[in-house]
This record gives C-alpha cells, structure tokens and sequence, in this order.
C-alpha cells in the first residue's frame, strides 16, 4: 500500500512548506539577535585597538587577554584620544571612525578610481607618549586576515594584533599568538627616508628577534603563505598612512 | 528515578556507559579531539550538542509520519543546520569570546555523525517525549566523555580549570611549580585527546569484558 507521504506532489509540498517555515523562523532569529551582535563586534574592535598600543591584561608572556568586555567601552575613549578619518590630503575627526569598514572602503576605491577612500586613524596617548593606530586588512592563506598596528612619531612599531578569518588552525592561525605578534615590537619601518614596511621572513637567523632595524622578524613555520600575507598586508595599508604620519611629523 | 519508567531510563543511562557514542559507537571523534583542551569549551559544545539533539529528536519525532520518505536526510539535515544555526547566533549574542573559540566548531555539529544517527536510527521511529530522552541521554554521553577528556587537558596541559589556577602559578613559580612541575604543553595538542579518549576506551572495556569485540 502506496503512503501519501510517497506521492511526489506532496514531497514537494512537504520541501516547499518546510523551506519556507525554517527560513522565517531563522530571519526571526537573525534580526532579534543582531543588535547584540553588533554591539559585541563593536567592542571586540575597540579591545584589537587598544592592544595594539598596548592597552590590554596580559599577564606574563602567554595568552592574549583584552580589556574585559564590560570595561572597554570607557577604556577606549580614555586612552583613544582622537579618531581622524584621512582622505585626499583632508583629514577630519569623526568619533565613530573605528567603525569604517575597511573591506568596502577597498572595494569602492578600486571600482572606482576617482574615489578617495576613508582611511580611519587612531591616535592614543598612554603615559605621556602618542601611539598612531592603523587599520589593515589582506589575504591569508584560506580567507582574509585583518589587524592593527601601532606607531610612535619616529615610525616605530609600538604593538600590533593580528586577527584572522580561517587559517590553519596551529600554522597560520598563529599570527594571532603572542610569540608572532610581539616579535614586531621596536621594528622600525621605514628604511632610511622610504617606506618598507616589515617582512615575515624565513631564513631570517633572528629568531630572537634582536635586530630591530632590519624591517624583518622571523615567520612561523608551516605558514608561509599566511606570513606572506601579512607581510603585503603591512605593506599595502600602513603606505597610504606615511604621507600623513610625515606631515604630522614635519609639523612638530 | 522516579519519574521514567524502567525502560525510559534506560534511554539515559545507557549511552552515558555500556553504549556511550564515543568510547562505544566511536562517533563524533572529531569534536572530541577539536575542542577539548578546555574544559569550559568542553562543557559548551556538550550543552550545544544537548540543545541540538534533544530539540532536533523531538522535531523529527513529531513529523515523523509527514516527513516524506525521499527527502527524510535532507530534511533532517535541514532541521539540525536551523537548529545549530540559531545556537550559533545565540552564543555569538550572549557569550561572544567564547563563539569565537569554538568558531567553526559549533558550525560543525551539523555534520556530528551522533545527531543525524540518533535522527535516523531513533526519533524517526519513535514518540516525542521517548526520542527527547534518547536524544538528552546520547548527547549526555558524548558530553560526558568531552568533560572528562577536557578535565585532564586543561589540568595537565594549562595547569588550570575553567581558567582557575589550581596547581599555582606557573611564571610566579607557586603551589606545585614551586617542587620543579612543569604543565605538559603535548596535552594541549589534539593527539594527546585521542590518547585520552584511548585509555577511556580501555578503562571501560577492561571493568566490562563484554563490551570487547571479537
């Protein structure tokens, strides 16, 4: 005997009805939610600014810890002192400028070639010195990397932190690790009067990192295409910044 | 227990040992090696996995008679993506660090070989309330197996649980750091959790000689 759940016209029915049920029921969900998880995104930037300059609860030399969630809000706006947003040769406060996506802002400037992007920077003061805080974004080795790195007025490297989407987990997911990020500490990046940024190089017989002038730290073993990436990454972004940066400093 | 009958306990309280899904049925191995070298990630995934299997095994249950048998997987599957779809956006909403940590791990439950085994082979035949318990029981023996490999993780590869320093401090070198112990980094790395769950397996068949195949 044939099962009216075997008639194709009510499989169909079955898939039709179904699809549209789970659907809804997920688009409810997500639109509930999505204040909240915009607010926590919100904050997890804040805490990746701060600990590039430095602002953070690490204790001894393991794991990172940020700002607790509950206290970054205010945090931030103590130590972070101005948010600039540079385009062209303007540069203009805005205090949500963290929040620039800077996925879009490249893709935009590259559709399109007369647009000047937004380039967000942040400047913070922690203990009488300036830290310029600047936003990256590049490709990993699976998916996109992201961080941020911070400068004093002599173009060296304070901190940086490191994020990223999908690399491989105990290879290039350790670029987020503290032996990978703190090795770019006192680096300088420019070579002479040019930019050069930092490379992730192998080969670089500095595994303790001594040499601090050398634009160079040492990369992670089986993440060559991850370190390659930031490397570009460093590149790429913190050039269109040194224009500024050597405005503000000739300025001085 | 009072309240289930003789049989409907037994729901609970088998897979939680003579037919436990990981050391027994040896199913979701993955999640197990993946996740486990915190107890507080250990004890997430367990509560995640418990939501998504309890709720999915009643769902299913209740359409059991309407689920057309041509698309039984693929509806199944489509109830279990919605299910760990909204877990996801509810951890990402209320414990945002620690969906980050498991990140794609609880994306992963969907292809947990438990959850669309337990879909498959019980709730499809059975009533409501008796899948709901099989489902809380299954998903109470891979938890239960998570808890305890993620205790002997943490503790001998961090020297802390739940993040509490419980055997000192390792850099102020106080409490058991202080005689020259030193945490066993190797406990952090998913190898080690396959070793774990080895002795489990060991310790289990040894106390129960028939649980040993031929």
């Amino acid at each position: 005997m044939a099962k009216f759940t075997d008639k194709n016209s009510y499989t169909i029915l079955f898939a039709v009805i179904m699809v549209l049920v789970v659907g809804s029921l997920l688009a409810g969900v997500a639109q509930g939610l999505r204040g909240k998880i915009s607010e926590n995104e919100r904050f997890e930037k804040q805490q990746n600014i701060l600990y590039a300059m430095g602002v953070d609860d690490n204790e001894g030399t393991g794991s990172v810890t940020f700002i607790p969630t509950k206290e970054v809000e205010a945090t931030f706006h103590k130590y972070i002192k101005k948010q600039l947003v540079i385009q062209g040769n303007e540069a203009t406060e805005d205090e949500n400028a963290y929040l620039i996506d800077i996925k879009k802002e490249e893709a935009h400037a590259s559709d399109d070639p007369n647009y000047k992007r937004k380039l967000p920077l942040f400047i913070g003061e922690k203990d009488g010195m300036t830290y310029y805080i600047i936003p990256m974004r590049g490709k990993g080795l699976w998916d996109a990397i992201w961080g941020y790195v911070s400068l004093d007025k002599d173009f060296v490297v304070e901190g940086v932190f490191f994020d990223h989407k999908g690399e491989t987990p105990g290879l290039g997911a350790n670029i987020k690790e503290r032996f990978f990020m703190d090795d770019f500490k006192g680096e300088q990046i420019m070579n002479g009067d040019a930019f050069e940024g930092i490379t992730v190089a192998k080969g670089n017989n500095d595994p303790l990192n001594e040499r601090k002038d050398d634009q160079k730290v040492d990369a992670l073993a089986g993440a060559t295409i991850t370190g390659n990436g930031v490397t570009a990454m460093i590149k790429k972004d913190v050039a269109q910044y040194i224009p500024y940066l050597e405005k503000l400093k000739n300025e001085q | 227990m009072g309240l289930l009958s003789k049989k409907d306990s037994r729901l609970i309280l088998d897979p939680l040992a003579d037919n436990n899904p990981i050391t027994i049925q040896v199913l979701g191995i993955c999640s197990a090696l993946a996740i486990t070298a915190q107890l507080k990630a250990s004890i997430v995934m367990a509560v995640s996995v418990m939501v998504v299997l309890g709720v999915g095994n009643v769902v299913i249950s209740l359409l059991r008679n309407v689920i057309p048998g041509k698309i039984r997987i693929i509806a199944q599957l489509i109830i279990v993506a919605a299910l760990v779809i909204i877990v996801d956006q509810v951890l990402k909403a209320f414990a945002y660090e620690l969906s980050k940590q498991l990140s794609v791990f609880i994306g992963l439950i969907i292809t947990n070989c438990i959850i669309m085994g337990r879909f498959e082979a019980f709730a499809l035949a059975n009533k409501p309330w008796r899948s709901f318990l099989d489902g809380i029981g299954n998903a109470a023996g891979y938890g239960l197996i998570l808890i305890i490999v993620g205790f002997f993780r943490e503790l001998l590869g961090s020297g802390t649980l739940l993040g509490f320093k419980v055997l000192g401090d390792p850099i102020a070198k106080t409490g058991l750091y202080a005689l020259g112990y030193e945490n066993n980094g190797f406990m952090l790395l998913s190898p080690m959790a396959l070793i774990v769950i080895g002795i489990i397996i060991w310790v289990q068949r040894s106390r129960n000689k028939e649980l040993i195949e031929e």
